[in-house]
């Protein structure tokens, strides 16, 4: 828990969940009647209203990007490092909105929430979601605050897939698009280790094909070893060589001694899957997971993302990380190199870290200060009034 | 906002509205103006993180790339001109990287340093040492200039691989050079511009 709250925080925020009852039809054919959307917001909307930033969450995230939730909180939101007064996503500047996403399991519609023609959770027969679904019913959000054009849309990993799909369905909402550490579409490495996590998850005698919560239990077993193997793939041999090496837990290796052995790092990824386990929604997990090996950037624009790219309006920063093998540096050039065969205004950083796919959130000087420069210009540029005339 | 000298000389070079490709675009100084003065939209390529924020912080769009690394990811004619002002001496191989830039732009500006000058001539014969002059500032185990050629040599090069030059300029630091540079550019010029197609 923070003893004082630091003077480069949002300090205390409180959630706030936003109802629409307008009907949301998504990609799969299915229609949600209505949806609940639970949201924080940082800093203040200028008078002009084009000084609004989306941010758009990974797999496991949610709309707590940034402060606290009370003194009592442990950790401030999941990317605080770089969204607060004075931080690259500068609140003195813009005014910042993240959201959890429907199918989520932290506050919005989603698989524990009731589905209103049984009266019960939806659990596993909550709707398949896109990313496109994720957009359209951030578009309404947009709507709902008002805001007609965002300054910027930023999303790193899965985050980054929504972004470019904004800027493909919505060119004239958003003035720049940030993509981080992020990919137009898995490759079947990407895949497997997804369906190694489902496979953890579904093969608990407690996921129940899905129904686990009118049995009042959680598949916790399946989701932590679902989270243990997501886990690796965000780090990188050497973080995890520097971090944990070969040092013990417990136990030791001394002949003649039988003392059962546990590295360090087994502890880690243990308390890291179980952690996750007592929080996170197993089917959310699926659903996630699911979405992000349908998304194929170009895949209704003849498998082409030049052509997929043309029908962007925004400028484009793109970043990668050296050791983030998951969403690797050459998945980055690719959006590059359609983006510039689009003839479209892209920036792109290769950043050098030891971090993995995880780099984009943790403390980077030189990824602080591109993130800070490039979203100083965005504040300073004429604003999408003038832009969208 | 001034610009150097070299840069100076090619900006007519450029059609207006036309796009280009700036490989080792440094701080985005060129880029910068070709927008500014002829709606010119392109690209950089550099390598220096430095450098690269300088571009961001300028609103010219830069790609981290290592251009020794190759340029295939380019498609033939992609770029009207494909410019790279003092970087063709740092360059692994850099008869390649003409020839990638004439692929990839209808017509290429090059400039780089004339190891063919008098002053260094004179410093390698009279002092035996690799020079060191304020256009070339480095001792000789730490330069990033790897190929240096002369203006002469250039000018072999460019006729061996049946390359058009367009246009030539010569830039000369001293006043003796300046009243003779045309006469004798590889003696007197310190900076070669040439604007090239195939």
């Amino acid at each position: 828990m923070p003893e004082s709250i630091p003077s480069d925080s949002v300090g205390l925020v409180t959630p706030e969940l936003i109802a629409f009852d307008q009907p949301l039809t998504l990609a799969c054919g299915r229609t949600l009647p209505g949806f609940e959307l639970m949201v924080e917001t940082y800093g203040q909307l200028n008078a002009a209203r084009d000084n609004a930033i989306l941010i758009c969450h990974a797999l496991s995230g949610h709309h707590h990007a940034a402060g606290y939730h009370s003194m009592e909180d442990r950790k401030p939101g999941w990317w605080d490092l770089y969204i607060g007064p004075g931080k690259p996503i500068d609140t003195n500047r813009f005014f910042v909105v993240s959201l959890n996403n429907i199918g989520g399991c932290h506050g919005s519609t989603g698989p524990r929430s009731e589905n209103p023609q049984t009266g019960k959770p939806w659990g596993p027969d909550f709707p398949p979601l896109r990313v496109r679904d994720w957009v359209n019913s951030q578009a309404m959000l947009a709507d709902h605050l008002g805001i007609d054009c965002w300054a910027a849309v930023i999303g790193g990993s899965l985050g980054g897939m929504q972004a470019m799909r904004w800027a493909l369905e919505y060119p004239e909402r958003l003035r720049h698009c940030v993509v981080i550490a992020s990919s137009m579409k898995l490759t079947a490495q990407n895949i497997a280790f997804n369906q190694l996590a489902r496979q953890a998850i579904t093969s608990d005698p407690d996921f129940r094909e899905g129904d686990y919560l009118d049995a009042n239990v959680t598949p916790r077993s399946g989701l932590a070893l679902a989270r243990m193997i997501g886990h690796v793939t965000y780090l990188s041999d050497e973080s995890m060589g520097s971090k944990f090496g070969r040092e013990l837990e417990s136990g030791s290796f001394q002949q003649g001694v039988a003392s059962p052995v546990e590295f360090k790092v087994e502890g880690y990824l243990k308390y890291q899957g179980s952690a996750f386990s007592g929080s996170f929604d197993a089917n959310t997990y699926l659903l996630m997971t699911k979405a992000l090996d349908y998304f194929d950037l170009a895949r209704e624009y003849d498998d082409d993302p030049a052509t997929a790219f043309t029908h962007a309006r925004c400028k484009f920063l793109v970043v990668s990380f050296s050791s983030d093998w998951r969403f690797s540096p050459a998945r980055s050039q690719e959006i590059v190199d359609a983006l510039i065969s689009a003839n479209k205004d892209v920036s792109y950083a290769a950043i050098d870290s030891n971090l993995g796919h995880d780099a984009f959130l943790l403390p980077n000087p030189r990824y602080e200060k591109l993130l800070t420069t490039y979203l100083a210009r965005v504040s300073e540029e004429p604003g999408s009034g003038e832009a969208a005339a | 906002m001034s610009i150097r000298d070299d840069l100076e000389i090619i900006l007519p070079w450029f059609n207006p509205d036309s796009r280009v490709l700036d490989l080792g675009c440094g701080d985005g100084t060129l880029l910068h103006s070709l927008h500014q003065s002829a709606n010119i939209e392109g690209y950089g390529l550099e390598i220096d993180p430095g450098q690269i924020n300088a571009c961001v912080g300028r609103g010219v769009n830069v790609i981290e790339m290592n251009i020794d690394e190759g340029l295939t990811r380019f498609a033939d004619k992609s770029f009207d001109t494909v410019v790279m002002t003092q970087a063709l001496q740092v360059m692994k191989q850099p008869h390649v990287v003409l020839d990638e830039m004439l692929r990839i732009g209808k017509e290429c500006i090059v400039t780089f340093p004339n190891f063919g000058n008098w002053h260094t001539r004179f410093y390698l014969a009279f002092k035996g040492r690799m020079p060191v002059t304020k256009q070339l500032a480095y001792q000789w185990y730490d330069t990033p200039n790897i190929h240096f050629c002369t203006v002469r040599d250039f000018e072999n090069l460019c006729a061996e691989k049946g390359i058009r030059v367009l246009h030539r300029e010569f830039i000369a630091e001293r006043s003796v050079g300046r009243q003779v540079k045309g006469v004798w550019p590889n003696l007197f010029s310190e900076t070669a511009i040439y604007h090239l197609t195939v």
